[in-house]
């Protein structure tokens, strides 16, 4: 099939017929005023000889640190086959392709991540992605507002066990559409939402709340519960959750008596590398009843006039080509490359390998946790369970103990002063499959030295 | 042709209104509006409760081919929205003027007087005009 732009004489043509003397003139609506003009800032262009060098320059200043960072980006193990499969040339394009059902191999790969999706969440229906975890989060309270019709008030609670930058993006996108965004306090001792703070909005009309499980601390909520409490009240509950910590956690889809409404989160730790923090992919899953409100494009199976299986975009009527400003949403792609490795990443884990990995991230944090709690002026922050993360307190600024840490080639994991201040020094570390008993004992030594050469400066 | 029943009133935006005996009026799409629309396959009623203004959109009627608005011909409060159309969408196919009816209101005062409403006769001249 070939996908050829208009030509000069097209361009010409339809100009004429709408009466603009150029391209320009369909833009004239933007006031001069908001127009840039010149690039300041911006350098000249480099040739693909200088442009690779600068890259490889750059990429070889990354090095290759030991890393104990997580926060919502993960580094899992890649098996060499995702990419080398992904990257052919049947499958690399970046979208959902226009003229969708005349690739229907692309399309059937999207409809296999969605079932997939769907199963790990426990959820009745995914999308075919969004763009990453933080704005799924957004579409998703964008979507319980459109989908609970009983409740006026557009508020949704968002624990502040949240991961912050997801409540940033979910505020900058969604608070001019009315949303009211109304964080909830968590418990300072176990790390988890704070079941006190709810009793306030008893009577009161919630639209939805969020659940992070695990939560940004890497510890489990009392998801059950909470989720009947919100249910209880006609709110709706938005789940985030990690995909590999499904193979072992309760999925969304069997919180409390009912299930989560909408499921959403980053789809990164399926196969999709570091990568300086992108492009990564968000999903996102609902109840069937929601369908409708759910933003993004939808995959289904069907029959063709022959009677043969064929894949097909549905529900196209929620979307922005059709429903024009009252679409669910703006978005009207997918991360059709992310998604392919992701999908193709699950296919070769399946639910064992998938469920080995998440055991092993959990095995080797419990480690990792256990060596440093040894060490003089490290505690852990909060009693309780834990997936592949935990908070440790240290008896010190965390900043220039990470920066100690980073010269001798080890990530130590994210302070959190900037995020959570009131909980002192407080340093995030995750331990994946990827790290070695060796790696964990490597961390536990630079930290002992670290900490030792601050006590004596 | 399209069926215009002479006992209704129409809006130029193709819903019809009818006034029930205890001064409620019910409202649905003209049988023009779902044979332009086809098969319909959603349909999204008000919920009872909410109050509209004329010109306001109240309900979604989805097609296997394009969504599209529906206006309330007149200001008021939404007694009922047609529950039978969350199961059975192409009622409103089937039977625009009767059980495919969308909701039902309470008009505000002087609505039903004030509002712009068009006869049998004065729609099929709308029809006409679009060509249909």
């Amino acid at each position: 099939m070939a996908f050829i732009p208009h030509t000069e004489a097209e361009v010409a043509a339809m100009l004429a017929a709408i009466g603009a003397r150029g391209i320009e003139d369909l833009f004239d609506e933007i006031p001069p005023s908001l127009r840039v003009t010149s690039l300041a800032g911006v350098p000249e262009e480099l040739n693909e000889m200088e442009i690779g060098r600068l890259m490889s320059e750059r990429a070889a200043a990354d090095g290759t640190p030991l890393s104990f960072i997580g926060a919502g980006a993960y580094e899992h193990h890649i098996p060499a086959a995702v990419w080398a499969v992904t990257t052919r040339g049947e499958f690399y394009s970046a979208y959902t392709p226009y003229q969708a059902e005349a690739s229907q191999g692309t399309l059937q790969t999207i409809y296999e991540f969605q079932t997939m999706i769907a199963r790990l969440t426990g959820m009745q229906v995914a999308n075919a992605s969004m763009y990453e975890g933080a704005s799924a989060t957004a579409e998703a309270a964008l979507m319980a507002v459109r989908a609970n019709r009983k409740s006026k008030s557009a508020r949704i609670l968002v624990p502040t066990t949240v991961h912050p930058h997801y409540r940033r993006v979910a505020v900058a996108m969604a608070s001019n559409q009315g949303l009211k965004f109304e964080e909830l306090p968590y418990c300072t001792a176990e790390g988890v939402i704070l079941p006190a703070s709810l009793a306030r909005y008893g009577g009161e009309d919630v639209t939805a709340l969020v659940l992070q499980q695990p939560n940004f601390f890497g510890r489990l909520e009392d998801v059950d519960a909470l989720t009947d409490w919100a249910h209880l009240r006609g709110a709706l509950v938005i789940a985030v959750v990690n995909p590999t910590s499904l193979a072992l956690l309760k999925p969304p889809g069997e919180w409390g008596s009912r299930g989560a409404d909408i499921a959403v989160g980053e789809g990164q730790p399926l196969g999709v590398p570091l990568s300086s923090g992108g492009p990564y992919l968000g999903f996102m899953t609902s109840r069937m009843e929601h369908v409708r409100q759910m933003p993004g494009r939808i995959v289904g199976r069907t029959l063709d006039a022959a009677g043969r299986e064929g894949f097909t975009l549905t529900l196209q009527a929620r979307e922005q080509h059709i429903r024009r400003a009252k679409a669910t949403s703006n978005i009207c792609t997918n991360q059709g490359l992310a998604v392919t490795a992701a999908t193709i990443y699950l296919a070769l884990m399946g639910p064992q390998g998938l469920a080995r990995t998440a055991a092993a991230a959990h095995a080797r944090t419990r480690e990792l946790i256990a060596a440093l709690t040894r060490l003089p002026g490290v505690r852990l922050a909060f009693s309780g369970a834990h997936f592949h993360e935990a908070v440790l307190l240290l008896d010190r600024p965390v900043a220039p103990v990470l920066k100690a840490l980073a010269t001798r080639g080890v990530l130590g994991g994210l302070d959190l002063a900037p995020y959570y201040p009131e909980l002192g020094p407080a340093l995030l570390v995750c331990a994946t499959e990827t790290k070695t008993a060796a790696d964990v004992e490597r961390y536990r030594a630079t930290l002992s030295e670290a900490l030792q050469a601050a006590r004596a400066a | 042709m399209s069926n215009v029943p002479a006992d209704l009133k129409y809006t130029k935006s193709h819903e019809w209104v009818r006034t029930l005996a205890d001064g409620t009026v019910e409202i649905g799409i003209t049988d023009h509006a779902q044979h332009a629309l086809g098969d319909l396959v959603f349909v999204e009623v008000p919920e009872a409760g909410r109050t509209v203004k004329a010109d306001e959109p109240c309900a979604v009627v989805e097609s296997v081919k394009a969504a599209s608005d529906v206006y309330a011909p007149l200001a008021g409060a939404i007694t009922a929205g047609n529950p039978k159309l969350a199961d059975a969408p192409e009622t409103v196919n089937t039977d625009p003027y009767g059980e495919g009816w969308l909701m039902r209101m309470r008009p505000a005062a002087g609505a039903l007087d004030s509002a712009e409403l068009l006869s049998a006769a004065d729609y099929q001249k709308v029809l006409a005009a679009e060509g249909g």
